[in-house]
């Protein structure tokens, strides 16, 4: 009988925590393999929202790319196609007025601390305390009203264009702006209050998924989940593009790897995204909204290769044109793909509660996986 | 490190690599079979040190397949962009790079999905984005989906 | 901010023809009132399950958070399992692989179940219809939809106006008649 026992007891226990499931962040299935309460072995799988924008894109003018690059990674949908139509200019050598730039860094800067809102609110959730769900929806509203009055979308706006901007801000950009960035310096404290200095959240996080300087270089872990590692790989700092070059901001590196130096990585660049902002939002010059393009988009015969800092991590596009006005190929390099080939290397050796820590303090954008 | 410099070590490394012209980064072709060792020696190599690859491309010409690695040296602050075409559309195969650049393990495993480009000594090779039923691979220029394809 | 929104008058969810045609008249007074009972329970306490794809379900969380609050409506709680959840919001794009999933999630929800169809992708692939090789062309395609929230992604306030017209439809429902009607066509 014990010897049935000790049998059943070396076996492994496989669980499927599904696709549709709470926590995951989307629709990610992992297949854990446990040993009690222990996780052995994780096995990500994705693919359930494989769009085949890819393939969608070879048919796709450069001004419609731009419509579908906001939905991929849809929590720094700005971003995103920023990359695409730096990499255009870039390749037809066009130089954008100086009022683009402005606007351009803030509203790119204003994306990014809406983007790192929702990842508070859901990490704070995950980890069983639900009123950061509500406090952090609530002052993200305010980045969208912004949003909403100058672009005429909440989530998916579809803003910048090859070129330029579709139509010029709002007469009252700067002012509600600045009055976000009042209110909000005064909110941020609050949060460190909530979460950060919370006994139970510092167990759970503090020592918890350990990821190496090393490993995240050779498995390309870029944005705050490689910065918690030291991996300096901000591509604000070592490729600056926009305004990036002419502000004043720190990159934000902690040496310790675990959840809890990601965590405070985010909570950080809140800070240092709202001091770019200020130094910015006064001094945005007059002039036109977009440089004069011509109606058909033709690059030149080559490659081409643009990158970004999104929120969460390098997002590059790398495009190989004929000379057509549709490109040959088209290859988006997601940050979140990278970031999700390192769940294998963290995790094995902890419980599942840990688990569910690690992946809220990697963020995952499931759809920009799988594109 | 330069480009000039940077020539002279790879055309130290691997004297039958061919350069390009006219690129954004510095691109080299090189034969497909020698793609294992020579990623090995550029990122153990301490003078260039090319250990951070940061995309990995799959692509169909036509009437070859290929695939294209970007790499960057985080010491050195250099990039290159090594390219590798096999003319075999039938079975085609190439070795892997995931001993050396953990981040291959499942860029190759996509590359498989959509373009069927086979890597040889891979761990774990199979489907990643589509189901594991899928017949076909998407991302070719011949694929043909009468099915499910809405064409406009 | 200086534009009024005019709110659905009272009389608009009481009688309506359209409600009419719908109830079957027949019933007498006391199993009326039952049902009007029942209906009026079940439309106020309708329960979703978490399930949401891709954007979409950002919006739908922005939809229960502070501002624009639908527990207010009696969408209280999210239930993870799909055997205690009343409503499945099918919030995002549904690809091939995930088809059988959504198909058995469906089929685990017990009856009285609804779905409601959230953002373009839902209801009929959204911006990849065209070219796109694994994106299934609407969810209709694999469960019966009730109400269809166009948008990409809709603002949370269409999220609302699509519940309420969900809790419209099951006001006009007859409850007890489609239990009755049951035992009476299996004995033939």
């Amino acid at each position: 009988m014990t010897d049935l026992i000790q049998e059943i007891e070396q076996q492994e226990y496989i669980i499927n925590m599904g696709p549709q499931h709470p926590s995951t962040h989307g629709v990610l299935r992992l297949v854990l393999s446990l040993k009690g309460e222990i996780v052995k072995n994780v096995e990500p799988h994705c693919g359930y929202i494989h769009r085949g924008i890819e393939k969608m894109c070879e048919k796709l003018t450069y001004q419609q790319i731009i419509h579908l690059t906001d939905r991929l990674d849809y929590l720094s949908a700005h971003i995103n196609n920023a990359a695409v139509c730096l990499l255009v200019e870039k390749a037809l050598g066009i130089e954008v007025p100086e009022r683009v730039k402005y606007i351009r860094t803030i509203i790119d800067e204003l994306t990014r601390i809406a983007s790192h809102q929702l990842w508070w609110c859901s990490f704070g959730m995950d980890l069983g305390g639900l009123t950061c769900f509500f406090y952090g929806l609530r002052d993200r509203e305010h980045i969208l009203d912004i949003f909403e009055e100058t672009t005429g979308g909440r989530l998916i706006q579809s803003y910048y264009t090859p070129g330029g901007l579709m139509k010029d801000i709002h007469p009252n950009f700067q002012k509600r702006v600045k009055d976000f960035i009042k209110y909000f310096r005064k909110i941020l404290p609050e949060y460190d209050q909530l979460l950060t200095g919370n006994v139970i959240m510092q167990a759970r996080s503090k020592g918890i998924g350990k990821l190496s300087l090393e490993d995240a270089i050779s498995f390309g872990a870029t944005g705050p989940s490689g910065r918690g590692s030291g991996f300096a790989c901000d591509v604000r700092k070592l490729h600056p593009y926009h305004l990036y070059d002419k502000v004043n901001f720190k990159e934000i590196l902690y040496q310790e790897g675990d959840t809890f130096a990601r965590y405070k990585v985010r909570m950080d660049e809140m800070w240092e995204s709202m001091s770019i902002i200020e130094q910015l939002i006064d001094n945005i010059p007059e002039g036109d909204f977009t440089a004069k393009m011509k109606p058909i988009i033709k690059l030149p015969e080559g490659e081409y290769y643009q990158r970004v800092e999104a929120a969460r991590g390098e997002f590059g596009v790398y495009i190989l044109s004929k000379g057509d006005k549709y490109p040959y190929r088209v290859k988006f390099r997601s940050p979140n793909f990278s970031n999700l080939s390192i769940l294998n290397t963290i995790v094995p050796g902890q419980k599942i509660a840990d688990l569910v820590a690690i992946g809220g303090s990697l963020d995952y954008v499931i759809p920009d996986i799988d594109r | 490190m330069n480009n000039e410099e940077l020539k002279q070590t790879i055309l130290s490394i691997l004297p039958s690599a061919v350069f390009e012209e006219n690129t954004q980064f510095l691109t080299i072709q090189i034969p497909a079979d020698q793609i294992h060792d020579f990623a090995k020696k550029i990122k153990e190599s301490e003078t260039i040190s090319f250990d951070y690859l940061f995309c990995l491309t799959g692509i169909d010409y036509g009437d070859s397949l290929g695939v294209i690695y970007h790499l960057r040296s985080t010491k050195y602050r250099h990039e290159i962009v090594v390219k590798i075409k096999t003319s075999d559309r039938e079975t085609p195969a190439v070795d892997t790079v995931c001993d050396i650049y953990k981040t291959a393990e499942f860029h190759e495993r996509e590359i498989f999905d959509l373009f069927g480009i086979k890597f040889n000594h891979h761990p774990d090779l199979r489907r990643i984005l589509l189901d594991e039923s899928w017949e076909g691979h998407p991302l070719r220029k011949d694929y043909i989906d009468e099915v499910n394809i809405v064409e406009r | 901010m200086g534009v009024k929104i005019k709110s659905m008058k009272d009389a608009d969810f009481k009688d309506n023809e359209t409600l009419e045609l719908f109830k079957e008249t027949d019933g007498n007074i006391f199993t009326t009132t039952i049902d009007n009972i029942l209906n009026w329970g079940r439309s106020n306490s309708v329960w979703p399950l978490t399930f949401a794809t891709s954007c979409c379900g950002i919006e739908m969380m922005a939809a229960g958070a502070a501002r624009h609050d639908f527990a207010r409506f009696g969408i209280e709680v999210y239930r993870a399992s799909p055997r205690q959840a009343d409503v499945i919001v099918v919030a995002g794009t549904i690809t091939n692989k995930m088809a059988p999933v959504l198909k058995r999630l469906y089929d685990q929800m017990s009856e009285p179940k609804y779905v409601i169809a959230m953002g373009s992708c839902a209801i009929s692939g959204g911006p990849f219809f065209y070219n796109s090789y694994s994106v299934i062309k609407g969810v209709d395609h694999l469960i019966p939809v009730d109400v269809y929230v166009p948008g990409c992604p809709p603002r949370p306030e269409s999220l609302l106006y699509g519940v309420m017209q969900l809790q419209r439809k099951i006001k006009a429902e007859s409850f007890l008649k489609k239990q009755f009607k049951k035992n009476v066509t299996t004995n033939e």
